[in-house]
């Protein structure tokens, strides 16, 4: 195995660190979004006991951030196709990231500028790039699984060749249509695959306590699908069982289920400074940043700390990049407050 | 051919036209609780008149999903007030779906909510809801008063390229009339049924033939009242009403729904606002629809409760 011949594959070090570094990066580019949106909404909100600051916020209203979640984004999407499909939830950069989004009009997004991703209007809660498959973030807990599955029916009735990825989070699993979407989706032999990003908060209560018997994987059993619990913090086993469900699910064998345990790090929103959790809570679970063990990982494969900060320092680059373009860009028209709404009865008519 | 027929002929043309067009919902297999789907599954298939488990929420999202995905989707909610089950998927997934994201994406849907008292199916059973909806920017809300209208209203709803929220009433299924399946019409466009001189008299639904029965009874007594079926409640024909209620002078709006914050006071304030007339309303009292006869006839709008309001108008 692993010899140096002309014949020879690469070994499975090296296919592993090349995957991983590919995982590694979309992940920093998260981080690195996720980093610069939460110091552009400073005093953005004066909610949660904090003050509004000074100087106005450029990313202003709610910010929910994904730090410490890269991991489930990053593996699943690596698994996804461009013509694939997504659904994303009110914490949705890094989902959208991963799928291939263009973080440039994303960042113009979240500052209201022109040429956002939807020009303006919708902001980092309704983030979204069809160009991708990326079908929208949304405000709404557990609304993008109705969604997804009839993404999926659709797929099935045009005989295409997509599937569907729908991410969501652990509180979505206490919302009606979440059993409704599981439900319908093995009935039809939907090709979908669910995404529990479960970061163990709804809102700024813990979910657990809220949450009869055995979790997310439990429940998609119930409704005879098959389902995996995997380390969402370990970017290569969320890669690993991702790609297995995604071939079942590529294979019209129907609808699987991934319950990715990860943790939310920041507060509910960028101005949420959590004071209701418990600090031990927090330390432990940032021993275990995906992106730490990720480098950890790199490093004992063999990439040397040049290449690793190279990445990084990419990652970051771009993003700054990104946030320059924002700031430099103008504010989305006030005319488009009365357009793409809809053909017939729209616009400035007030009657 | 029946309203409920004329449904079902339209949105069959419509399906063998554009193999975009599917239906789904609750025991449309079967033709529809009211026959409106009759014959369908049997020409198209189970994949494109889909029988749905009874998940509204889904049922509704799903469509939004289909129709982001390339498809055009004719949903079923049974009665309006299971649609109630489906509001975020409507409200806020449907019909924001794309202002928010910029108009990346459009929802050709079309939400069929069967509307109004049906007789002795009581407080959930019987709403009429329209107005909640007419208040929903990026929706169109439509409301057909006749077969007629029925076969050519469903059809350019499926051909909208915006959500269509489409109120059949219940107790106009079995109503029969001369249908032509050619006849063409937009949507927003009222229609005059009685042309008259003194009063106008704007109704919907199956309020348009208590209020022609009214208009005739004014006649009786010497009063000429125009009677216009608005049709579609959003956009409402503003042209066609302000024509008739500016030569006319007087407006009276009627409607099966409760009076209070009803789609008659949009009009009714709107023609005042504009043209200073003289306007009034008609629509229920604020109560939910009793089951015994006695109390759901209290939530019916008779012909003589709308010729009281023409005299009081005119007086």
């Amino acid at each position: 195995m692993g010899g140096a011949g002309p014949d020879a594959r690469p070994s499975p070090d090296a296919a592993r660190r090349t995957r991983l570094t590919a995982l590694y990066a979309t992940m920093l580019r998260i981080r690195a979004f996720e980093d610069a949106a939460e110091e552009a909404s400073r005093g953005g909100v004066a909610v949660f006991g904090q003050q509004a600051a000074a100087k106005p916020a450029s990313v202003r209203g709610p910010l929910h951030l994904s730090t410490g979640q890269e991991a489930v984004a990053a593996g699943v999407c690596a698994n996804l196709r461009r013509a694939d499909y997504l659904t994303s939830t009110h914490r949705g950069h890094g989902h959208t990231i991963a799928k291939g989004a263009d973080v440039g009009r994303m960042m113009l997004e979240l500052h209201g500028r022109e040429g956002g991703s939807c020009g303006g209007r919708g902001g980092s809660m309704h983030i979204a790039d069809f160009g991708v498959g990326m079908l929208g973030a949304n405000g709404v807990v557990a609304a993008g699984l109705p969604i997804a599955v009839g993404a999926a029916h659709s797929v099935q009735i045009r005989g295409a060749a997509e599937i569907v990825a729908c991410f969501f989070g652990d509180g979505a699993i206490n919302r009606g249509p979440f059993a409704e979407s599981l439900n319908w989706a093995q009935v039809f032999r939907l090709p979908v695959l669910f995404i529990c990003e479960d970061n163990r908060w709804s809102a700024t209560t813990p979910t657990g306590p809220l949450t009869a018997g055995e979790g997310a994987a439990a429940r998609a059993r119930a409704h005879g699908i098959e389902a995996r619990t995997v380390d969402g913090n370990d970017v290569e086993a969320v890669d690993a069982a991702a790609a297995a469900l995604v071939d079942a699910v590529r294979a019209g064998r129907g609808p699987r289920f991934l319950h990715a345990i990860t943790y939310r790090v920041k507060g509910h929103v960028s101005v949420d400074p959590a004071a209701y959790r418990d600090p031990a809570e927090l330390e432990a679970a940032r021993a275990t940043d995906p992106l730490l063990r990720a480098h950890a990982a790199l490093a004992s494969l063999g990439t040397g700390d040049t290449e690793l900060q190279g990445l990084e320092a990419a990652a970051r680059t771009e993003i700054a990049a990104a946030v320059a373009l924002a700031e430099a860009a103008a504010s989305a028209p006030a005319t488009s407050a009365y357009t793409e709404i809809q053909d017939c009865g729209a616009g400035r008519w007030r009657s | 051919m029946t309203y409920a027929a004329s449904a079902a002929d339209s949105l069959a043309r419509a399906m063998r036209a554009d193999s975009r067009v599917i239906a789904l919902g609750e025991d449309v297999g079967r033709g529809g609780i009211f026959g409106q789907y009759r014959g369908l599954q049997a020409e198209f298939g189970i994949e494109r008149v889909i029988d749905t488990p009874i998940s509204e929420a889904t049922i509704m999202g799903a469509a939004v999903g289909m129709a982001l995905t390339g498809l055009r989707p004719v949903v079923e909610m049974r009665v309006v007030d299971f649609a109630l089950c489906a509001i975020d998927e409507i409200v806020n997934q449907a019909a924001k779906n794309r202002y928010m994201f910029g108009g990346q994406g459009r929802v050709p849907v079309v939400i069929r909510m069967p509307s109004g008292i049906w007789s002795a199916s009581a407080a959930q059973h019987s709403q009429s809801l329209e107005a909640w909806f007419a208040h929903i920017p990026g929706l169109v809300v439509v409301a057909p008063a006749t077969p007629q209208d029925n076969h050519a209203l469903l059809a350019a709803a499926i051909a909208c390229d915006d959500p269509v929220v489409y109120l059949e009433h219940k107790e106009l299924w079995g109503e029969s009339a001369d249908v032509d399946p050619a006849t063409r019409m937009e949507l927003g466009s009222a229609r005059v049924c009685r042309p008259g001189r003194d009063l106008t008299l704007v109704s919907w639904s199956k309020a348009v033939h208590a209020a022609l029965a009214a208009a005739e009874g004014a006649a009786a007594q010497g009063r000429d009242v125009e009677v216009i079926d608005l049709r579609t409640l959003w956009p409402w024909d503003r042209e066609t009403v302000f024509a008739s209620a500016a030569r006319t002078g007087r407006l009276l709006v009627v409607h099966e729904a409760i009076e209070v914050a009803g789609f008659g006071a949009e009009i009714a304030a709107t023609a005042a606002e504009a043209l200073g007339i003289r306007v009034a309303r008609l629509g229920a009292p604020r109560i939910p629809v009793g089951y015994a006869s006695t109390l759901e006839a209290q939530a019916r709008i008779s012909s003589a409760a709308i010729l009281d309001k023409i005299e009081s108008l005119l007086s």
